[in-house]
């Protein structure tokens, strides 16, 4: 049977409870909540005056209610050491997502720590450390000692580049201006680390280096430009499950053409109807189904390239639009330069992208006509989303910057009803000292770990073994060097410091590598480490960032941490005091010095020593002041302070200056060139299906805290495969069945979900899964810039064995909404 | 002297309800103000036994609108033809279900098709023939189904729901 609470009423929210703001910590959409808690003993009552909502709660209420929460909403958290009850409902009056919750978002309540209700009892609560033979708790100064003592060691006697990082660089739980502060300024001030990577590849690099090169940064836009579009192109984002309530609050209201009053409000003196959208993606998503349920088929284009071609697509209809002249000629001529030279180099048949790409060219016309022929003499409004189809895809320097040389030929960037944006994936909190000195290409860090170099290993909220490419090798290789270390622990008494410091530092000498791990949850990465120091979340600190239009918002902490757990901006800063001393003991006053500034006693505190005192418009932004702004916050940068209300930023570059030196955007060369990164083409020759990966709508990125949720690992007890139902006929596999994925990289293991609109060939399968690792089969080669290729896969499948116990009460029905 | 706790256990209880009784004579001698009487109730709903329909009146694979456990609720049952988890009456097979969206509340179809019930507003879909599993959707709760029963005369009973209903913060409104 499905997985049931047996839940049968709610605690009511009391008419004084306490009303705090919450951002949804999980994607980049940023959906705002509020979070309200009262006292275990206490309770509210159904008539109107006892109730938060001054509602009749002995009355059904109807759809869209404010006045209700799903058990997933609610917990029992402790605030100050007490026992409080929560509940973390979404906001109806945020721009964001008017109410909407996400089956992710909405389960946050559900995903806190609790003692009371025995929830996400796997949270670290303790620095834990190697002893005796497995990771047992201590002290915050035994722990960071130990950390401190080898790390201090290492970079002494080999240099800063010994030491390896990996740290978050996002928002919400994947960092925050506070924690990438913290970590920033560990890293890239009192040191200068040069072997750095970031959570989801294997260097320190932008995901979306074209399109800044280019001078047009990637978040341009606003959400309320999906519902001015004339046309959104959806180029590999599947948005209905991976920003689920921008595309729910923002693109289906075009789409049913409720949007048009405010088109014809905003945008007067031209014709508009209700809007098109086109999407770039091999796969049918349930994105499309979706579309086509609102929009009606007629006004929904599936481009169903083949994987990896979308470069001579678009440059396709970047030449077709430049033939016929539907280019803006006097924005080309004001805020851009090159763009002759890329319409040359770029010059690509729409025949010969036919081929190529297996999209009829009738319908690669259409798209270029949906896209920018005149409308009515107008210029067409057209919305340019992308994300992980093209990030993780082939060739992703060039590709994007052919997504932004078509925005920027029809004049899209910086206008109503256009963009040319990445959908995310986290929000994005980014605020360090300066990272020139990592250079380009940055160092590609697995590759040098498994190589064998750098001595000590810092892991902030990174889970390599889920999340990266070829990685099977990679745990492999981890396992072996860091196992080194561990055994060289065993043989010294753990309280003889200067004993464990010297065996740990000869280990590492012989090869070995010291890893010190700081999250939330013990990882799989974790299981090879000697350190864990325990981290609060978003929730349990006040923590800053920013969603997808570049709206900044605080959450207000609202729940204690778990057990001794700290924010990650106070565990940089006390590894840094740790280091200052441990560094002066060690006679080296000058190296000590670098580590001074750490003195923070509070997440406040990094927060005004780093986005208050160095981001643009920084200085207009403050707790209080972001308090006050709630849940609908403000569009980063700031330009003022007024009226007790910050000023933000609504669209980018709206005056036309660009982000380079002379504020002109830079139309980009970008030849079509096969697939790009190293062993591609081989892998695809040698073996049969195309191994599609990527997300899926239930789970939170890597399932670190979905692992523990009832709800999900009910429905995905194993990553599936979407397989056609031929392909699984041929090979004798059913629904449900265990299969093998494997090839010249590694192999994995998935459950076969039959899904007739797969193509025959080309299987789609959930990517960072923790009982089902996909980066296991996806090989080393990455583009120019280190930046991986996990979507053109190609793999052999075989059957392993008839579905499990665990798998018989699944639904293996098409996930596709049918009316 | 090894003790048994069980007993000394049983001591210390029994004292402490002495002194606990004692108190109590003691505080009414000396009118304190009146200590509120707690409010009884039990731990859980208890949920009516609604008649709401005969086996002879299903036909298969057509949902029969009822509502459940009030009219303000509404649902169907359906006879699916085999066998299920959950199924009532003679062939195991009658389910009943809420209608009602977990997500936002709105109401859904029921695609005979594939046997799902569909909801308009945010594309979430429920399998009826698992238990009401959400195949996929934004619903943080598969679909309360109810608990049946089936009496010698083929009536069918609803008697309980295993989720919460959207809508409601106590499924038996009161």
């Amino acid at each position: 049977m499905a997985f049931k609470r047996n839940i049968d009423r709610l605690p009511i929210i009391p008419a004084d409870a306490k009303k705090q703001t919450a951002v949804c910590h999980y994607c980049i959409v940023g959906c705002g909540y509020h979070a309200y808690s009262w006292p275990v003993n206490k309770q509210g009552g159904t008539a109107p005056g006892e109730n938060i909502f001054n509602t009749d709660l002995s009355k059904q209420q109807a759809p869209e209610s404010d006045a209700w929460y799903a058990p997933s909403m609610y917990n029992i958290v402790k605030q100050d050491g007490q026992d409080v009850h929560i509940v973390i409902k979404p906001d109806k009056a945020c721009e964001v997502n008017s109410g909407l919750g996400s089956i992710r978002g909405a389960r946050m309540a559900e995903l806190s720590f609790s003692q009371a209700r025995q929830t996400q009892q796997q949270r670290l609560t303790d620095p834990m450390v190697w002893r005796y033979g497995s990771m047992v708790p201590t002290s915050w100064d035994d722990a960071l000692d130990l950390v401190a003592q080898v790390t201090a060691t290492i970079v002494k006697a080999k240099g800063e580049d010994a030491l390896f990082v990996s740290a978050f660089d996002h928002g919400g739980a994947g960092g925050g201006y506070e924690n990438t502060w913290g970590t920033g300024k560990l890293y890239f001030g009192a040191m200068k680390i040069k072997n750095i990577r970031i959570h989801n590849r294997p260097a320190y690099n932008s995901e979306v280096h074209s399109t800044r090169d280019m001078g047009v940064g990637e978040l341009n836009n606003c959400y309320e430009d999906a519902e001015l579009a004339d046309t959104i192109v959806a180029i590999g984002c599947n948005s209905l499950e991976t920003q689920t309530n921008y595309y729910l609050n923002h693109w289906v209201p075009n789409l049913r053409g409720t949007s048009l009053d405010k088109k014809q409000a905003q945008l007067p003196g031209e014709p508009h109807a209700k809007g098109r959208i086109i999407f770039i993606d091999p796969r049918r998503t349930v994105t499309i189904n979706a579309a086509e349920a609102e929009a009606g088929k007629e006004n929904v284009l599936h481009l169903a390239v083949n994987s990896g071609t979308d470069l001579a697509l678009l440059n396709a209809i970047f030449t077709y639009v430049v033939e016929k002249g539907w280019v803006d000629k006097d924005f080309i001529a004001a805020s851009t330069k090159d763009f002759d030279k890329a319409v040359k180099a770029n010059k690509t048949s729409i025949e010969d992208a036919a081929k190529l790409t297996g999209v009829p060219a009738e319908d690669i016309i259409k798209a270029a006509t949906w896209i920018a022929a005149p409308k009515e003499g107008k210029r067409r409004r057209a919305m340019f989303a992308y994300e992980k189809g093209i990030i993780w895809g082939n060739d992703n320097y060039r590709t994007i910057a052919s997504i932004v040389n078509l925005a920027l030929a029809t004049g899209n960037v910086g206008r109503e009803g256009g963009g040319a944006v990445r959908m995310g994936g986290h929000q994005e909190g980014y605020s360090r000292p300066a990272d020139g000195h990592v250079g380009k290409p940055a160092a590609y860090v697995d590759k040098l770990l498994i190589e064998g170099k750098g001595g000590v290993h810092h892991i902030w909220g990174c889970d390599h073994y889920k999340t990266t490419l070829n990685a099977m090798e990679f745990k492999r290789v981890y396992k072996k060097r860091t196992d080194i270390v561990k055994d060289a622990m065993n043989s010294v008494p753990y309280g003889d410091r200067p004993a464990m410091v010297k065996a740990i530092v000869d280990a590492i000498n012989a090869g070995g590598l010291f890893a010190v791990d700081m999250d939330i949850v013990p990882t799989q990465i974790g299981q090879a480490c000697h350190v864990w120091l325990p981290a609060a979340t978003s929730g349990e600190m006040n923590l800053t960032s920013m969603n997808g239009e570049r709206r900044m918002r605080i959450t207000e902490r609202y729940m204690d941490p778990p057990g001794q757990s700290m924010p990650d901006c106070l565990i940089a800063a006390r590894i840094a005091n740790h280091m200052e001393r441990v560094l002066r003991a060690m006679g080296d006053a000058k190296y000590a010095d670098q580590f001074k500034g750490f003195d923070w006693k509070t997440e406040e505190d990094a927060f005004m020593d780093g986005y208050h005192a160095n981001e643009k418009g920084g200085k207009f932004v403050t707790y209080e002041r972001l308090k006050a702004m709630g849940t609908n916050g403000f569009q980063e940068p700031a330009t003022d302070f007024k009226d007790g209300k910050i000023i933000g930023t609504k669209r980018l570059f709206a005056d036309g200056k660009f982000g380079t030196k002379d504020g002109k955007a830079i139309f980009f060369e970008a030849q079509w060139r096969g697939l790009q990164a190293p062993g591609k083409d081989e892998q695809k020759r040698k073996f049969k299906y195309l191994i599609n990966n990527g997300r899926a709508n239930q789970v939170w990125q890597s399932a670190y805290l979905d692992v523990e949720s009832d709800l999900v690992m009910d429905r995905w007890p194993y990553p599936f495969i979407e397989m056609n139902p031929e392909d699984m006929a041929a090979i004798s596999v059913k629904q449900g069945d265990l299969v093998e994925v494997w090839n010249d990289a590694g192999s994995t293991q998935a459950m076969a979900y039959p899904t007739p609109t797969a193509r025959k060939g080309e299987t789609f399968m959930l990517f960072g899964y923790p009982t089902g690792v996909e980066g296991n089969v996806v090989n080393a080669g990455t583009n120019e810039l280190v930046i991986p290729n996990y979507k053109q896969t190609w793999g052999n499948i075989r059957k392993i064995s008839d579905a499990p116990a665990g798998v018989k009460h699944l639904s293996f029905k098409s996930q596709e909404y049918k009316a | 002297m090894k003790r048994c706790p069980n007993l000394v256990d049983t001591g210390r209880r029994q004292f402490l309800r002495g002194t606990g009784l004692a108190a109590a004579g003691l505080a009414t001698a000396a009118a304190i103000p009146h200590e509120a009487k707690a409010a009884s109730t039990l731990a859980r709903v208890s949920y009516p036994a609604n008649r709401l329909g005969n086996v002879s009146e299903l036909k298969l694979n057509e949902p029969v609108d009822v509502s459940y456990p009030d009219a303000d609720a509404p649902g169907v049952l359906i006879k699916l033809g085999q066998r299920v988890e959950g199924g009532a009456g003679p062939d195991g097979d009658i389910v009943g279900f809420s209608t009602v969206c977990p997500h936002k509340g709105f109401p859904m179809n029921y695609n005979a098709g594939d046997r799902t019930l569909n909801c308009p507003g945010h594309y979430s879909r429920f399998d009826v023939e698992k238990g009401g599993q959400q195949v996929w959707g934004q619903a943080t709760q598969n679909l309360p189904q109810y608990v049946l029963r089936v009496d010698a005369k083929g009536d069918i009973y609803a008697e309980g729901l295993d989720e919460l209903l959207y809508g409601r913060l106590n499924n038996v409104l009161a």
